[in-house]
């Protein structure tokens, strides 16, 4: 009897979600395989291997300019938004490549929804239409009762129903920027997504609105994965399962240096560029 | 335990550009279609339109030759030599005279509303000029030929006595100076388009102001500079593209404008360095004028004639655009 | 000693609470500005007939301006010094000169309201002309065809231009296809087209060259021609406006390119576009130069746009002005401040509807919303 070795390309990195099947609910895990990102003819990213495990809160932190954000829009395909921009490697959400065609592009997006840097709730909406909007723009029907319990429901989990449910007819822009935030992530949830990419959610926010964020991170990440962009090292900390750190020398494009449990990053950085980062001496 | 990242490692999977797949939906694909049957409908319609002009211009331009330029009577319906010697100095004179007049009352129009008027009053000011843009030039021209003329004529007058050495403001002896020299001249014309070129240099002035930066107007102010200081060291050189664009909108429109100056002028084939003296024409008058006495010939000469006038047009608006485009204030100003 | 202690417990006991006024005119300035005038005046008095070569109401005022200029200047100077002089000057100027451009729009206003609101009559509404003869009252008939006919012409127009316009505008910023380029050059081009070449095309090419005779239906196409251009701009510039932000967002909850153009940039630009589209029609309202070339003028209604010579308000005000009769001159004017109110009322709806942002949420949505709860 023959042994019949399958030569398959390896992953670079040992995907815990070796999932062969790919399951279109619940936490879903995302694999980078060297993907590297163009501007044109400038390259920006390079050699980006990840592998983002279902149900777990991953952070790319490192200094401006080094690629997250660019890294973070190529995982549900913003990134060929811009005119001339390209990328090359691959990456799999539940072992599937987002890139190749085999899901359409709308479904990827769906099922790995953003919250953006600055909020932007649709100025045209109101709060409770803000909310579903998700659904009218993908194409998925639900029933009124199902609408005003996802609503609800949407709204809670990000920490808002209180404060709006009775403003659900005041137009999206009316609220406060801390809420109009969480109004976008009661948004994006409701399109039940596996995964969750925030670019830097509170930056721009006081600080109960971040702690209220990051309040929510943890009360969804079981059932939505999550990748955070984030400046804030004590929020790595505080929400993180996993970081990886990025960094790009001058003129160089971005690498990831570091990656590993949130814990070892900071207490026990193997590189020590990591360490002279986190330890705050740059960035 | 942290991995770091290797170099070394060998990487298996190839890091050629990926193409995305982007396979549209049915919906998208029709909406993109749709929308360029659109664009692709305006841009033959746009294209015919400036195709056919060109076409029948041409066909008079074969007759006269040379003489469209040189030749100032106009009679291609008779045979006779047809030329725009004439009716474009007198066009272009009219739209001078607007602007002589414009520049200066846009230029200060635009300052008081964005220095000088107490900013409650700023959006007030703005929808006023902007409703001096709507009015129809038709209600301007009716009002320039009964209400404004009569008094102008006796400002002419004064002119051509006083000031009659000047080429400009000479009377022929023949005529004297009685009051009936002066109507229907270029001047009355001028100052009548004036009125409608305003709005538009104010606008355009007015947004370029508007943008002057901040810092340096209190870096300015906090020299201890006026007012006026402000206007002058930061303001002015700031919206320097916006004064020149908007004054070369201004006359676009100016060469352009025909009831206007239709109602007011007589119409002259002679060309005159006077523009106080009646008698005067513009290429846009001129084709309201002849249109309906045409034969073929005719129509395509006013063609010919309309062409001219597109073609110097669309230049003066281009370079407009691109002075306040290229310039510090540039490229927020939409034109 | 004693009455510097005094004086520092009379300040600490002031209100504090009490706001500083900032003035931006001191009571001195108005002082100065007032004789000013009055000295002018009196020098102008002096001058005018004596001196200067000039009369009439006009000469007068010029030379009191430049007196009061000149004697205003020296004061401040006298008073302030050189820069604050210069500041005066200046500040006078720019005074004068945008009320150089405000004051004409009274007088028109003004003007056109004396002069037409006697034939203003409802008949001029229900009427036309074909009762009216050269000895007829001038409140006798009406401008009724023109009205109509003005109507059907922009109408027609509009319903060509601007469903073509805002598609155009949305393949120009949204589809942003290869023709884009090429498109907006041509668009932009087109916008410089004179009016009455526009008139001159559909003149030489639809009637003279296809057969067709002076319609509304010729004028309409004729006022197509510069309304398309102005929508598609206008239009590109409102969508343009729209934060791209939106449409990522859009994007991101997995909206596909249409979705994203019908439920979210339309919608956020609503108020935009229709501002730019009535703003449009005010302004193709007015337009005169074409329609002379094509819509024929009449004296009857004609309810047909597609056969038989139409008159048009602009038209008609125009045609008639030039008659040798009081009544058809007064006539004319009537039609000219029915005009003029026209466009006053379109731009006053388009600045109260581009004063709403896309927040606004009116009435009928609100209802609409309800109903569904999600209000």
């Amino acid at each position: 009897m023959t042994n019949l070795q399958i030569t398959t390309p390896i992953p670079t990195v040992a995907s815990s979600t070796a999932v062969l099947a790919d399951d279109t609910r619940g936490a879903a895990g995302l694999t980078a395989n060297n993907v590297a990102c163009w501007f044109g003819a400038k390259k920006v990213l390079e050699g980006v291997s990840l592998d983002m495990a279902p149900g777990q809160v991953t952070a790319l932190i490192g200094p401006s300019g080094c690629g997250k954000s660019t890294f973070l829009r190529t995982l549900n395909r913003m990134h060929e938004l811009v005119p001339g921009a390209t990328l090359g490697g691959e990456i799999l959400i539940n072992g599937v490549d987002i890139y190749r065609g085999a899901i359409p592009v709308t479904d990827v997006r769906r099922r790995i929804g953003m919250v953006f840097q600055k909020p932007n709730p649709f100025p045209a909406m109101t709060v409770a239409e803000n909310v579903v909007s998700g659904l009218k723009l993908s194409g998925m029907k639900v029933t009124k009762s199902e609408r005003d319990d996802l609503i609800e429901s949407c709204l809670s989990k990000a920490g808002l129903w209180n404060e709006v449910k009775n403003r659900l007819g005041d137009p999206g822009r009316a609220l406060s920027g801390g809420q109009q935030q969480r109004l976008c992530i009661a948004r994006s949830l409701a399109v039940s997504p596996q995964v969750l990419l925030m670019d830097e959610p509170c930056s721009a926010l006081d600080p109960t609105s971040t702690r209220r964020i990051e309040q929510t991170i943890s009360e969804i990440s079981e059932s939505v994965t999550i990748v955070i962009v984030t400046h804030n090292m004590q929020q790595a900390q505080r929400v993180s399962d996993r970081c990886a750190f990025f960094l790009a020398a001058e003129n160089e494009p971005g690498r990831i240096i570091e990656e590993g449990p949130t814990k070892d990053i900071f207490t026990n950085p193997r590189d020590s560029r990591t360490e002279d980062y986190v330890n705050g001496r740059f960035g | 335990m942290t991995s770091v990242a290797d170099v070394s490692e060998v990487n298996l999977v190839d890091e050629t550009r990926v193409s995305p797949v982007v396979r549209r939906s049915k919906v998208d694909r029709a909406y993109r279609a749709v929308a360029t049957l659109s664009g692709s409908i305006v841009f033959v319609v746009m294209a015919l339109i400036g195709g056919f002009l060109l076409y029948r211009g041409i066909d008079a331009l074969r007759i006269s030759g040379w003489g469209f330029i040189t030749e100032s009577q106009w009679a291609p319906d008779m045979g006779g030599a047809f030329g725009i010697a004439a009716v474009l100095p007198y066009t272009i004179s009219i739209a001078l005279v607007a602007l002589f007049l414009a520049v200066p009352i846009s230029v200060a129009t635009a300052l008081f509303i964005t220095e000088y008027a107490p900013r409650r009053l700023r959006r007030f000011l703005t929808a006023t000029i902007d409703l001096l843009a709507a009015v129809p030039s038709l209600i301007y021209g009716l009002w320039g030929l009964f209400y404004l003329q009569p008094r102008l004529i006796t400002l002419s007058k004064w002119l051509a006595d006083n000031l009659g050495f000047i080429p400009f403001f000479e009377v022929n002896e023949d005529f004297g100076t009685s009051l009936g020299v002066f109507p229907s001249s270029t001047f009355v014309a001028g100052v009548i388009v004036s009125l409608m070129v305003i709005p538009i240099c104010t606008s355009v002035m007015r947004e370029v102001f508007g943008q002057a930066p901040p810092g340096e107007r209190e870096g300015a102010m906090a020299l201890g500079g006026t007012r006026w200081g402000v206007v002058r060291d930061v303001v002015l050189p700031f919206g320097r593209g916006g004064i020149i664009g908007g004054s070369m909108l201004g006359l676009g429109r100016a060469l352009g404008e025909t009831i206007a100056v239709t109602l007011i002028i007589s119409p002259s084939f002679d060309a005159k360095w006077s523009i106080v003296e009646q008698g005067s024409n513009s290429i846009a008058a001129l084709i309201a004028l002849k249109f309906s006495e045409s034969t073929e010939t005719g129509i395509s000469a006013l063609m010919a004639a309309g062409l001219a006038l597109f073609v110097i047009t669309l230049i003066v608006n281009t370079a407009a655009s691109s002075v306040v485009n290229r310039s510090r204030s540039g490229s927020a100003t939409e034109i | 000693m004693a009455l510097t202690l005094r004086r520092r417990r009379n300040v600490t006991e002031a209100v504090a609470d009490e706001k500083i006024r900032i003035r931006s005119v001191e009571s001195i300035d108005v002082t100065v500005m007032i004789g000013s005038a009055i000295a002018s005046f009196a020098l102008s008095q002096l001058l005018y007939e004596t001196f200067l070569p000039l009369s009439g109401a006009l000469g007068y005022v010029v030379v009191w301006y430049v007196l009061f200029l000149a004697v205003s200047w020296i004061a401040v100077r006298e008073l302030r010094g050189n820069v604050r002089a210069k500041d005066h000057l200046a500040r006078v100027v720019v005074w004068s000169g945008a009320s150089m451009a405000i004051v004409p729009l009274i007088l028109i206003v003004l003007y056109v309201v004396g002069k037409g609101y006697h034939a203003l009559r409802p008949q001029f509404f229900a009427e036309d002309q074909r009762y009216v003869g050269a000895l007829s009252d001038a409140t006798e008939g009406g401008g009724a065809h023109a009205i109509i006919g003005t109507i059907q012409q922009v109408g027609i127009a509009s319903l060509i231009a601007v469903p073509l316009g805002i598609t155009t505008a949305v393949y120009l910023n949204e589809v942003k296809g290869r023709l884009a380029k090429p498109l907006r050059t041509v668009v932009d081009a087109m916008s410089a087209v004179p009016s009455i070449v526009a008139g001159l095309f559909i003149y030489a090419a639809w009637i003279l060259a296809l057969g067709n005779q002076q319609t509304g239906l010729a004028g309409s196409l004729a006022l197509s021609v510069l309304f398309l251009p102005t929508v598609t701009r206008t239009a590109e510039v409102v969508l343009r406006l729209v934060p791209g932000g939106l449409r990522e967002a859009s994007l991101a909850l997995g909206g596909t390119e249409w979705r994203t153009t019908s439920r979210v940039v339309l919608p956020t630009s609503r108020s935009g576009l229709v501002t730019a589209v009535i703003l449009g029609v005010a302004r193709v309202i007015g337009e005169t130069a074409p329609l002379i070339l094509t819509v024929g003028g009449a004296f009857i209604m004609n309810w047909n746009p597609l056969s038989g010579k139409q008159d048009s308000l602009p038209f008609f005000v125009f045609r008639l002005i030039r008659f040798p009769q009081e009544s058809q001159i007064a006539r004319a004017w009537t039609g000219a401040l029915v005009l003029m109110i026209l466009v006053l009322v379109l731009f006053v709806v388009a600045r109260a509807i581009g004063g709403r942002g896309p927040d606004h949420i009116g009435r009928f949505k609100k209802w609409r919303l309800q109903r569904k709860g999600l209000a």
